[in-house]
């Protein structure tokens, strides 16, 4: 096959050959047979990538394991896809152009005084301009559906879930089981995973890739993520906006499994002598490294909104039955 | 006395701290040592440190960046060599230096080396191609020089006494607040900001009016050159941009020195204002940066081309719409923040839509070489490495602004990698290509060819290899900023990206040989008719380098290849019937000592020593008051004076 389109190339070349000279045509032919050499090796490297997806379960965000992921690879891709509509013949004009009028060309037409083609200028404003119409009717529509806060539908209720980052840790509380643990997210894959988020120090960033995108992590405010796997699966979750000395091991165990394993596991954790009090509470808080896992067999309830009203202001003159609230609140504590 | 300045702030807690501080010393004491042995101080003083004429302050400005961008490199090294190595280990840096060498490394990149490039050159461009002899406020302009050097030689002294931000170039508070950050590194990156975000403010007023206001008779706007249609997007963008950054470092500067809340934990404090108005301005900021890059990509084609630039129209109406829809995307440095649908959509397809008339703009060059006569020189060389290169970076862009994929890569390499192929590809390129194409205007010689196209390859090649292992990182799950990591996977990336930054390195290299080796064969580079490239634009009709009053007799501006027109009328230098007086302004010390002072000041309020800081900052009212009722501002070239000089750079009449 190779050989065969090597020689067609040539009789093609024969024929120039009358009409150029020998030498640039033999070189004009060299060049091309070089060229799509190239280009052959290069389809067949991407092809082995993407066949063997070799590359592909090294890279989480491209190897999804749920819904969520799934769908914001794939506008990933149909974005990229539309935009080398306008990128392919860039590329091959900023080459072409650089060779094919460079000035020691000698039968390259020159038009020095040519500047505008209203038909070129149409062309070059509207291609862009319906590119992006259509990524951003994809944004728009994407956007809504993807919205993180939207609670995802599926036969079975989702499992609640309270994140607060600490430093530099990831604390999990599970308000229907009443257990805590640091550095560990367990969840059924039958079931969407409904995340609380908040900060107990600076601003952090919550991210399991595979599952879904990331969503800030601040004190004193609450974010929400849903998130949904397909089956069971082990995946690493972590902190992307630095925080400190301990941010490289800020990550955190996440499996996805099946009901049955998820009770199993509630229940062992129940069985942890640890319990997470106040005072517990005030010494996991103080910045500590690792990515080590601690269970907790109970808390004590409302922790989640407690370490967010603790940075709501205070005493708002303006409001003081809120403010009295507040007070007995941080008293309770 | 002091303030909190003991011997604990000497950098003598690792080896390696300890040893950039040497090399800092050295290198300054080295400079001072030199100028000494050839005994220019005076020199040095009265013709370029106290100058006011807009082609040295450019200079100096340049000089500046490329000395910035050698220690901004250094850090860039230090991080690729730590990441590297760090698999499962803690590699080489000492805990706490690797987040102050990323913090650097940003600071000092967009602050030291892209603001002071494109200051530089459109200090020694725009004038000359408005057809004007200076800018319209030459002390405002050495001012402005001497509060940039100011906060650059705080983040040098960063280095030897104390530490510097561990925040990140961006200091996002509650990180940067007090209570986790309670050091001197967040205030020296404070100071460093605000010193150099005023300078910068200075600069866009002073250009902003410049170009209104100093155009010479008949160039209308639609006849500005392109070079001077971006320096005035991006004064435009500089006046109303930077206020957003002073205010955001002023307040953190409130919270930080007086206890106040306004991003704190707390309090009602709200980090997400911090953020808001940091991006406000940062994303205008972008444009700032790379904008100048377009005006420099549009002269270089057109000239090495041989062609008018297609579409002249486009252009402009793609950068004024660049520049101004600049303002209204900011959101989307934080999709991540949870915000509603509805915004993140709206910041998305905001964002998407800069894509269009930059997507025009690079249409617009390939159709100005479409046809040309292409000469492949050094400046088109980065020209056509950025057209190739920048369409990844805006593709890459786009992706970014799309929310939902935004949730996936934000925080990651691919975003590291994203904006320094905007920055490297699309601003750098830019800065060389003008560094290049105007070397020999403000110099009086070309620079040497071969070295220019070996450093071109070296960051060309350079940066693909340092950049494309980290878009692959961020699909990997790679965050940025991270010292150490436990992947096996992410290192063989990270060691080509490290191979990456050795051939930048060898890129940076090339440029320095290309000075040396352009100053060794100055006498076969000189260009005697400065005109070196057959140029289309009134920069080209003076001489290499220019009089210090740029034109004997203003221009009278027809087209907007001005210099092309008349070439092809044949009346390319006219010789006018009679010379006039003309008025320029004096030189002063005042830019200098009030830079010296804000130094002063900023070192003071860093440390906390008030006393000083009281004094400088009085010493820096008191300079600028005497310099205000100072009446002796101008001086008078003869006629005669005039026409000596211009006859000795055109002996026989040219054609007319």
């Amino acid at each position: 096959m190779t050989q065969k389109l090597v020689l067609s190339k040539t009789v093609h070349c024969t024929r120039w050959r009358h009409c150029l000279g020998r030498f640039r045509s033999r070189i004009r032919c060299v060049i091309s047979e070089e060229l799509a050499s190239i280009a052959r090796k290069v389809t067949a490297i991407i092809a082995l990538l993407v066949l063997s997806g070799c590359g592909w379960t090294q890279a989480p965000t491209l190897d999804v394991q749920g819904p969520i992921a799934r769908t914001e690879r794939n506008l990933l891709f149909a974005a990229t896809g539309l935009m080398l509509i306008v990128i392919i013949p860039v590329f091959v004009m900023a080459f072409w152009f650089t060779w094919r009028y460079r000035v020691s060309h000698p039968k390259a037409p020159y038009t020095p005084d040519w500047n505008y083609s209203l038909r070129i200028d149409l062309i070059v404003w509207l291609v862009p301009t319906l590119i992006v119409v259509a990524i951003s009717y994809l944004v728009w529509t994407y956007t809504h559906k993807l919205d993180p806060y939207k609670q995802l539908a599926a036969a079975r209720a989702p499992l609640h879930v309270e994140v607060i980052a600490e430093d530099w840790k990831w604390l999990f509380l599970y308000p229907s089981q009443n257990i805590a643990i640091v550095n560990q997210l367990v969840f059924p894959s039958d079931r969407p995973l409904s995340l609380k988020i908040t900060s107990d120090t600076v601003m952090n960033s919550f991210y399991i890739p595979g599952l879904g995108g990331q969503i800030f992590a601040m004190a004193g405010m609450r974010t929400k993520l849903n998130l949904r796997a397909w089956r069971p699966v082990t995946l690493v979750g972590r902190n992307t906006q630095y925080s400190g000395h301990g941010f490289p091991d800020q990550y955190f165990a996440v499996r996805a499994t099946t009901e049955a394993n998820f009770r199993v596991w509630v229940a062992q954790v129940k069985h942890s002598r640890n319990t997470l009090d106040a005072a517990a509470y005030a010494t996991l808080a103080k910045p500590t490294g690792g990515s080590s896992i601690t269970w907790y067999s109970s808390y004590e309830p409302g922790l989640f909104a407690r370490v967010i009203a603790q940075y709501s202001a205070p005493m708002r003159h303006d409001n003081p039955r809120r403010a009295a609230a507040m007070i007995m609140q941080s008293g309770s504590k | 006395m002091l303030g909190r300045l003991t011997f604990q702030s000497l950098p003598l807690y690792s080896p390696i701290a300890l040893g950039g501080a040497l090399i800092t010393i050295l290198g300054g004491v080295a400079v001072v040592v030199l100028i000494t042995w050839l005994g220019q101080w005076r020199y040095l003083w009265r013709e370029w440190f106290t100058s006011v004429d807009h082609k040295r302050i450019g200079m100096m400005y340049i000089v500046v960046a490329l000395v910035m961008l050698l220690r901004g490199f250094i850090d860039a090294f230090m991080m690729r060599t730590q990441q590297a190595i760090a698999f499962d280990s803690r590699g080489y840096l000492p805990p706490g230096h690797f987040d102050q060498v990323f913090s650097s490394h940003g600071t000092i990149m967009i602050f030291f080396v892209a603001m002071p490039f494109l200051i530089g050159l459109i200090n020694i461009v725009v004038p000359l191609q408005i057809g004007a002899r200076d800018v319209s406020f030459p002390f405002l302009n050495s001012l402005s020089l001497g509060l940039t050097v100011a906060a650059a030689g705080l983040v040098l002294i960063s280095l030897v006494i104390g530490k510097f931000s561990t925040a990140g170039w961006s200091a996002y508070p509650p990180y940067s607040e007090l209570k986790f950050n309670p050091g001197e590194g967040v205030d020296y990156w404070i100071w460093t900001i605000l010193i150099s975000g005023l300078g910068s403010t200075l600069t866009g007023i002073n250009f902003l009016v410049t170009i209104i206001h100093r155009r010479a008779p008949g160039m209308k706007l639609m006849r500005m050159p392109l070079f001077t249609w971006t320096a005035l997007c991006t004064a435009i963008l500089m006046v109303f941009a930077f206020p957003a950054l002073t205010v955001a470092s002023g307040l953190l500067a409130l919270d930080r020195y007086l206890g106040m809340h306004f991003f704190t934990n707390g309090h009602g404090g709200n980090m997400m204002n911090y953020i808001n108005l940091f991006w406000m301005w940062g994303h205008p900021e972008v444009y700032i940066v790379v904008l100048p890059s377009f005006g420099v990509y549009s002269e270089v084609v057109s000239t090495f081309s041989a062609k008018r630039l297609f579409g002249y129209k486009s252009v402009v109406y793609a950068t004024m719409a660049i520049a101004f829809i600049s303002f209204t995307v900011w959101l989307h440095h934080f999709f991540t923040m949870g915000a509603s649908a509805n915004i993140n959509a709206f910041f998305g397809i905001a964002t998407m839509i800069i894509a269009v008339p930059t997507g025009v703009k690079i249409f617009n060059w390939l159709l100005t070489m479409y046809r040309g006569r292409i000469v492949l020189t050094v400046p088109m060389y980065w020209t056509v490495g950025f057209i190739v290169t920048f369409v990844i970076g805006g593709l890459t862009g786009v992706l970014l602004s799309v929310a939902p994929v935004d949730y996936l890569m934000h925080n990651t390499t691919f975003l590291v990698a994203h904006f320094h192929n905007m920055l490297i590809g699309g601003a750098v390129f830019g800065y060389f290509a003008g560094y290049q194409y105007w070397f020999p205007k403000a110099t009086g010689f070309r620079l040497h060819e071969t070295w220019g196209r070996r450093a071109f390859w070296g960051w060309f090649i350079g940066f693909y290899l340092a950049f494309m292992p980290l878009y692959v990182l961020g699909f990997m799950g790679m965050p940025r900023r991270l010292e150490r990591y436990y992947v096996a996977s992410w290192q063989p990336l990270l060691i080509i990206a490290e191979v990456g930054a050795v051939t930048i390195m060898f890129g940076i290299l090339c440029l320095i040989v290309q000075l040396y080796v352009t100053y060794r064969n100055r006498a076969a580079l000189r260009d005697t008719t400065g005109d070196p490239w057959n140029g289309r634009t009134l920069e080209w009709t003076t001489s290499s380098p220019p009089a210090p009053y740029n034109f004997a007799v203003l221009p009278h501006v027809h087209d907007v290849d001005e210099l092309a027109m008349r070439k092809e009328r044949n009346e390319a230098t006219p010789r006018p019937l009679a010379y006039r007086d003309i008025v320029m302004p004096n030189n002063t010390g005042a830019g200098p000592v009030i830079g010296g002072l804000a130094f002063v000041f900023g070192f003071a309020m860093v440390w906390h020593v008030w006393w000083l800081a009281i004094v400088a900052g009085v010493g820096v009212w008191s300079v600028l008051i005497r310099r205000a009722f100072d009446d002796n501002g101008l001086h008078v070239i003869s006629a005669h004076a005039v026409e000596e000089a211009e006859l000795r750079r055109f002996p026989t009449p040219a054609s007319s």
